[in-house]
């Protein structure tokens, strides 16, 4: 770095700095909790992005609006990644030097180059629905929570709700497996291998090699040549919506596949060529889908107030409500750990302390029970069907865990094999 | 630097050929020295040391993917992949045998020169376009052997967690530690580099790169030396994989797609093909620039857009501002910043009686 750039930066953070504190003098009685917010609205995962980080920051505004949490504000202080590692890195450093009590992280990726430095500082990072799997043991990882369902869990939700919709038993049964062939579409794989074993299913995966833009050898082969009784469906991008698209021209029906969450998307759906040729499509979500929650009329009411329509991203609900629902824990942390600080600003140990006191929390039902513990930092592990009928996510099951026990089991034994490695 | 030529005479070849042929140079190097070891640590917040180590392994990076397609002239976008070869080889390596880093480092840097010797054979027949093709399908290849084959990859979502590196038993964390840390590896490119260049093998590689079939006549063995190129070019950027693997902490693929062999390729472009000035000028500048955009923007954009506005249009801006700048740099200088700097300090030099 040459003495002008150094010279530049240190202007421009101290002029960042010089914004932070007349913001705080002005805004609240207490003063400001920073949180530190990574976000993809540019990248390849850019459709998730665009819809969930609004999200958050239209359920803080409407917490801070609302008097904050005990009288803090909450500033979300968000920064594009773009699915890339090393602005996560640099923007983790800021955010710390900053003052930020935790960091919500973005991207598996980036979520493994931060872990170290997240437990190191001792600072918290949420990771929901993607990240580690094995962090959901906060023995092994006190400063990670992925505080929704990992991929473990989903996989083994996804084979107890095909076990259900077949009737009670699956003995016999063929399954089959499509995925996105990257590390993240490999991870539910040893566990739905076990359980082809316990249960005694036949199980045929299907790879879908990056970018994952043609799908239809594979399609082809689950619906003219192996034909299961289920599909399960983790893939990532654009093929969701062409896999969908591809089973429904080969005359498979839709009602017999189930999505893992991150191809459970409205976008997927309109990708695929709309509501009308996705019918019966089973899609897993870690927070409720659809319009039709207390805190999501909340939010609209909180933008008529102010006189403006409800933004446009809202109509994605699937990611939204994701959004809504990482902020929601958030703050929920951070009002657990004003206890624990005595109403004086928390530390980044407290708010993880906060973490681990999250309990039964619902949100109106826009997510499931949540109850995070020090060894349990998935929050249980929950997920719900939806199933697209008419044009809307309608709820097939009601928030459940698979397989539970073999899950939990695999999560402390590969946590503990990953924590005695790197020592 | 800025410095005044006159009353310098050489009088040998050793002379002509030193690294430093002005006295005053020592000087510069002393002084840059002094910056770099005394006062960006003192002066640098953490958040600033954290930009520039990020800065430091890129330079390591882009001197070697320069000396292979600056220098030699070969094309590689492939070099992505040689980082993830050093940086699972030195993982492994760091976690099965307990290797420290002075071990694991080099052992990264050779597993990728092996590798690179591999994908260079095709150099040999095929040129330009095609070998950039061929080294496409190298990444490729090598982040599906990754992906696929667990006993390389750890098994559990193809990521290997690595200790920090440690010195005399301490443990390197802090941004400032790990400064020095990179700084060592960062200068230590360089100097070798600089030496490379004007040894019998780096004037092998810029006859190659200026006219092949006129070096073959004189006598340079082209496979040979074309070989070499990639073998040294991976080398670095395997030693590239293992400081990104220390930096993170974890090895991963995903950290060393094709947009990073693509970015690493700008780097060089925007610097100056064929000079280590130059790779250090680019990798700063593709570092650094999205991050200046964005704080630019953050502060100084909700004056034109609502905060609301300023959140949905940086990330695009600093995408478009990103590419504008570089196309605008190209403009101005098409042989890159390095020329740009060698412009200014040629009128300086002999300001102000410039006839």
């Amino acid at each position: 770095m040459t003495p002008r750039s150094a010279r530049f930066l240190t202007l421009a953070l101290g002029v960042a700095m010089a914004a932070a504190y007349t913001g705080s003098a002005r805004a609240a009685d207490k003063g400001t909790i920073l949180l530190g917010m990574q976000c993809d609205r540019t990248g390849p995962t850019q459709v998730v992005g665009t819809a969930l980080c609004p999200g958050t920051h239209d359920y803080i505004d409407m917490i801070n609006a609302q008097g904050g949490v005990d009288g803090w504000k909450i500033e979300a202080d968000e920064v594009d990644n773009a699915y890339t590692v090393p602005p996560a890195i640099a923007e983790y450093e800021r955010a710390k030097q900053q003052g930020a009590v935790g960091v919500m992280v973005y991207g598996t990726p980036q979520t493994e180059a931060l872990n170290q430095r997240l437990e190191q500082d001792k600072i918290p990072g949420t990771s929901p629905g993607f990240g580690i799997a094995a962090s959901a043991d906060g023995k092994y990882y006190p400063y990670l929570f992925p505080i929704a369902a990992n991929y473990w869990s989903q996989g083994a939700a996804a084979v107890q709700f095909a076990k259900q919709q077949l009737g009670g038993s699956l003995k016999g049964k063929k399954i089959a497996y499509i995925f996105y062939d990257n590390p993240a579409g490999h991870e539910p794989l040893p566990v739905v291998e076990q359980l082809s074993k316990d249960e005694g299913f036949t199980l045929q995966t299907f790879a879908v090699p990056p970018p994952g833009v043609d799908v239809s050898s594979q399609v082809l082969a689950i619906a003219q040549q192996f034909r299961p009784d289920f599909v399960i469906d983790h893939t990532f991008g654009k093929s969701p919506a062409l896999v969908i698209k591809g089973l429904q021209q080969n005359g498979y029906p839709l009602d017999k596949v189930v999505a893992l969450v991150w191809a459970s998307g409205e976008a997927d759906i309109l990708g695929a060529g709309g509501w009308k040729v996705a019918q019966g499509y089973n899609t897993m979500q870690f927070a409720g889908a659809g319009e039709n929650y207390p805190v999501i009329n909340e939010i609209k009411a909180f933008y008529k107030k102010a006189g403006k329509a409800p933004p446009a991203t809202m109509a994605s609900t699937v990611y939204y409500n994701r959004g809504v629902f990482q902020a929601a824990v958030w703050v929920a942390a951070v009002k657990n750990a004003l206890k624990l600080s005595n109403g004086k600003k928390p530390t980044p140990t407290d708010v993880a302390k906060g973490f681990e006191m999250i309990k039964d929390f619902k949100l109106g039902g826009l997510v499931p029970p949540i109850t995070i513990s020090p060894t349990d930092h998935e929050g249980g592990g929950w997920v719900r069907i939806f199933q697209v009928k008419g044009e809307a996510f309608v709820p097939k099951t009601d928030w459940f865990r698979g397989y539970r026990d073999l899950v939990v089991a695999k999560e402390a034994k590969i946590a503990e094999q990953m924590a005695q490695k790197s020592n | 630097m800025f410095h005044s030529e006159t009353g310098v005479f050489k009088t040998s070849y050793a002379a002509d050929m030193a690294l430093y042929p002005l006295p005053v140079a020592r000087w510069t190097v002393a002084a840059l020295a002094a910056v770099f070891l005394v006062g960006v640590p003192l002066l640098f917040t953490p958040y600033m040391m954290t930009l520039l180590n990020l800065v430091l392994i890129a330079v390591v990076g882009a001197i070697g993917l320069n000396i292979l397609v600056g220098s030699t002239g070969q094309i590689s976008i492939g070099h992505g992949g040689f980082m993830s070869v050093g940086a699972y080889t030195a993982a492994n390596l760091i976690v099965r045998l307990h290797l420290p880093f002075w071990l694991a480092i080099p052992a990264g840097g050779l597993m990728a020169a092996l590798i690179g010797i591999i994908v260079g054979i095709p150099s040999l027949r095929i040129k330009g376009i095609y070998l950039a093709v061929a080294t496409l399908a190298s990444q490729f290849i090598i982040e599906w052997t990754i992906n696929h084959v667990t006993w390389i990859s750890g098994g559990i979502e193809a990521s290997i967690q690595v200790p920090p590196p440690s010195v005399f038993g301490v443990k390197l964390v802090t941004p400032t530690a790990l400064y020095f840390f990179l700084l060592f590896f960062a200068v230590l490119a360089i100097v070798a580099t600089l030496n490379l260049m004007r040894s019998r093998i780096g004037r092998a590689f810029i006859a190659i790169r200026d006219q092949d079939i006129a070096a073959e006549i004189i006598g340079i063995n082209i496979f040979k030396y074309k070989l070499y190129a990639f073998a040294i070019s991976s080398f670095y950027a395997g030693v590239t994989g293992v400081l990104y693997t220390y930096y993170y902490g974890i090895a991963n693929y995903e950290q060393f797609g094709i947009d990073v062999s693509i970015n690493y390729l700008a780097m060089i472009i925007i610097g100056g093909l064929g000079s280590v000035l130059g790779a250090i000028f680019g990798a700063a500048f593709i570092t650094l620039l999205p991050e200046a955009v964005r704080l630019f923007l953050k502060h100084y954009g909700s004056m034109v857009f609502s905060q609301d506005a300023v959140l949905r249009i940086v990330p695009n801006m600093q995408l478009i501002l990103f590419g504008g700048l570089i196309i605008f740099f190209l403009v101005v200088e098409p042989e890159g910043l390095n020329r740009l700097w060698r412009n200014i300090r040629n009128y300086f030099r002999v300001w102000p009686f410039s006839y």
